[in-house]
């Protein structure tokens, strides 16, 4: 036993899937503690909100100012403030003029700004527009002069009908984002109901890998234990067990776990019992698998010597069946919690997956973001990360199985 | 080669009346026993001979109570054998144990050798003697099948040789004590040397605890050095039975006399001289 979970650690297969596990088991159990909270807490007001920091404006003003002259400030600024369609306007007065101004940089928006204060009113009579792009202009100049005279914000509180300042905001203030109390990080931004979109994923795979864990419990428990039966009683008994096995793996499991989920109120449907139902539709082929196993087995010489010193059924296949057919239940076990999340995930996707807004699942988070259109409007943090944690979750338990696959069954060792 | 004794007029340990066993059914129908009879002696060394496939482990399987029988009964110690429930099969056990061909498919790779030997003596009544007892009891059977039990104290069993396995499977039946041992073939998967010592051992055994030994083997030249009545089977029937003197000297049924046409005779018909042995020495 000992060496064998030794051979396992000497297996590259199964040490990547293992460490992708663990990793994940470890952010689903840490991240919690570290930012405590309710994960399907709207925080966001607004649907989406971009993935990044987010500094409170309101505690900014009053926060301790610093005074910095950066040199390239007011450039930023400006070239922030002239959209690329600002700046097509002002070239198309300039062509419109026939005026030459190869000499500046066009992208450089101080050069720009520079020509256009110096030619602006000489283009303006030149030209020959249309009264209302001649009234655009217009506007467009006297964003620009505001924005180069304004040196000052000044920021008033009202109290009892009077403006009182607070203060004055000038181009070179800065505040340490250290110093301004509420500093949020939304790695992930939001989702369509404003719920911080990292701690719900979180939330979810530790929810997702719960499902998959009991539907796995369950498959195998279930698969085992009547695989065991049938194959080493044989006779009646084998032939309802695999007659009933036959029947229900004939009739693909989704169809059977739509038809079951549809049928109970969505009331009922919490994460448990999805999880009970995918693991009592998926225990066929362990049983089955199983069922091979102990037929090859039961055979064998060391079952008949233990049956002839007159060991007891259970004793049997406790200790001259299981033992043998343990590493293939194990490894059976890991790919049925690894299909039990999937299995979660497609029944979400069409609705009929655990109660929706209480508990948040990757299936459920997959749901919401396509019945809010995440995906055709570029929302990605809202559905992608979420692929990227069920990837990563079904492909560490495959891998950490086919690295047992490798150890347990001598054909396969390099 | 062992003295022969006369059994015939013994008491019976194991009959056979009409024994049948029929696989499948229909146009696939396998009568692979064929309604035989037979009469084993206490004390008696049996051997059964036949090829493979003429029903020798099927007729074993049977007589260990681990495969039904389609016709026929057995009779143990003159009576009909009862198994109806799990306490008389189990009873019956304690009067019948194999020695399987395969020394290394007989055990349970996942238990030690102490275990398999506390099991035959549990089996035997004595779970709860003091250790020590215990200790001496399988130091006894170790030594009665030249083997320290010392040396293979918490050792499992595939870390031994496939001969030292088999001779465990012996100090497990000195163990256990039954009145018939059943040994199928248990010399055909060991090497030559191994072979030998089994047999004298198996030997030693009969006239020590005054067991029945079955010996079932394709080899008749082995049966007829260990035993004292052979039984010769072909596509389940017993086609020749009888003292072991008797069958070989003298066979009477064809397939006995291949059978012993096809024992290798290493001075009679091995022409050396045409050997080439020069080249590789």
């Amino acid at each position: 036993m000992k060496n064998t979970i030794k051979q396992l650690f000497h297996s590259s297969k199964f040490v990547i899937g293992f460490v992708i596990f663990v990793a994940i088991l470890l952010t689903i159990i840490i991240y919690p503690l570290v930012s405590p909270g309710n994960p399907l807490e709207m925080v966001g007001v607004g649907t989406f909100a971009r993935p990044g920091t987010y500094v409170s404006l309101y505690d900014a003003v009053t926060t301790e100012k610093d005074t910095f002259k950066f040199s390239d400030a007011d450039e930023k600024r400006l070239a922030n403030a002239i959209s690329d369609s600002d700046r097509e306007a002002m070239l198309a007065l300039f062509d419109a003029a026939a005026m030459d101004y190869s000499s500046i940089d066009v992208n450089d928006s101080n050069a720009l700004i520079e020509f256009w204060d110096a030619n602006y009113q000489t283009a303006m009579d030149t030209a020959k527009l249309k009264k209302s792009q001649k009234r655009d202009l217009r506007l467009l100049d006297s964003r620009i002069q505001a924005l180069k005279a304004g040196e000052t914000f000044k920021v008033v509180e009202e109290v009892d009908g009077e403006t009182v300042e607070i203060s004055t905001i000038t181009k070179t203030d800065y505040v340490n984002t250290n110093k301004v109390i509420n500093v949020r990080n939304l790695p992930l931004g939001t989702d369509n109901f404003g719920r911080d979109t990292l701690r719900e994923l979180i939330a979810a795979a530790g929810v997702s890998l719960r499902i998959g864990l009991i539907a796995g419990i369950i498959a195998t428990f279930v698969g085992l234990l009547l695989g065991l039966l049938a194959g080493y009683l044989g006779g009646v008994v084998d032939n309802i067990i695999t007659f009933f096995t036959n029947v229900l793996s004939v009739i693909p499991s989704i169809v059977l776990l739509i038809l079951i989920n549809y049928s109970i109120s969505q009331e009922l449907r919490g994460p448990t019992l999805c999880a009970l139902i995918i693991g009592a539709t998926s225990w066929t082929w362990t049983t089955r698998s199983v069922r091979s196993q102990v037929i090859s087995l039961r055979n064998r010489d060391h079952v008949n010597l233990s049956k002839l010193s007159g060991h007891s059924l259970m004793r049997i296949i406790l200790t001259d069946i299981l033992p043998y057919i343990a590493s293939y239940v194990v490894m059976a076990f890991i790919l049925q919690v690894s299909s039990g999340i999937l299995a979660e995930a497609q029944l979400s996707m069409l609705g009929l997956g655990p109660k929706t807004t209480t508990t948040p699942t990757l299936g459920l988070m997959m749901n919401w973001a396509t019945l809010y259109s995440a995906h055709t409007t570029g929302r990605w943090w809202a559905y992608f990360p979420v692929i990227l944690t069920i990837t990563f979750i079904t492909f560490s338990l495959n891998f950490m199985n086919t690295g047992m696959d490798q150890v347990f069954n001598p054909a396969l060792r390099d | 080669m062992s003295e022969r004794k006369d059994y015939t007029n013994g008491p019976l340990c194991l009959s056979g009346r009409n024994l049948t066993r029929v696989f499948g059914t229909g146009a696939k129908q396998n009568v692979a026993v064929d309604h035989v009879n037979f009469d084993f002696h206490e004390g008696e060394f049996v051997s059964i001979v036949g090829e493979s496939g003429s029903g020798k482990t099927t007729l074993s399987k049977m007589l260990l109570g681990l495969l039904n029988i389609s016709e026929g009964e057995i009779l143990y110690q003159g009576k009909p054998r009862d198994i109806s429930n799990r306490k008389k099969l189990n009873e019956y056990w304690k009067g019948i144990q194999p020695i399987f061909q395969d020394p290394f498919s007989s055990y349970n790779i996942f238990h030690k050798i102490d275990a398999v030997l506390l099991d035959c003596i549990a089996m035997r009544g004595g779970k709860h003697l003091p250790y020590e007892k215990k200790v001496e009891m399988m130091t006894e059977a170790c030594s009665f099948v030249n083997l320290k039990f010392a040396e293979l104290t918490n050792k499992y069993p595939f870390e031994l040789s496939g001969g030292q396995m088999q001779r465990l499977m012996i100090a497990r039946i000195f163990l256990l004590k039954p009145k018939i041992l059943l040994a199928d073939e248990p010399t055909s998967m060991v090497d030559a040397c191994s072979r030998a010592t089994i047999l004298d051992m198996l030997l030693n055994l009969r006239d020590e605890t005054g067991m029945t030994i079955i010996f079932i083997t394709h080899d008749i030249g082995l049966a007829y050095y260990i035993s004292d009545t052979i039984y010769i089977m072909e596509h389940g029937k017993f086609v020749e039975s009888g003292k072991a003197d008797e069958v070989i000297l003298n066979p009477q049924a064809a397939y006995t006399k291949r059978l012993i046409s096809d024992v290798p005779k290493i001075h009679e018909e091995w022409d050396l001289s045409t050997v080439e042995m020069n080249n590789t020495l």
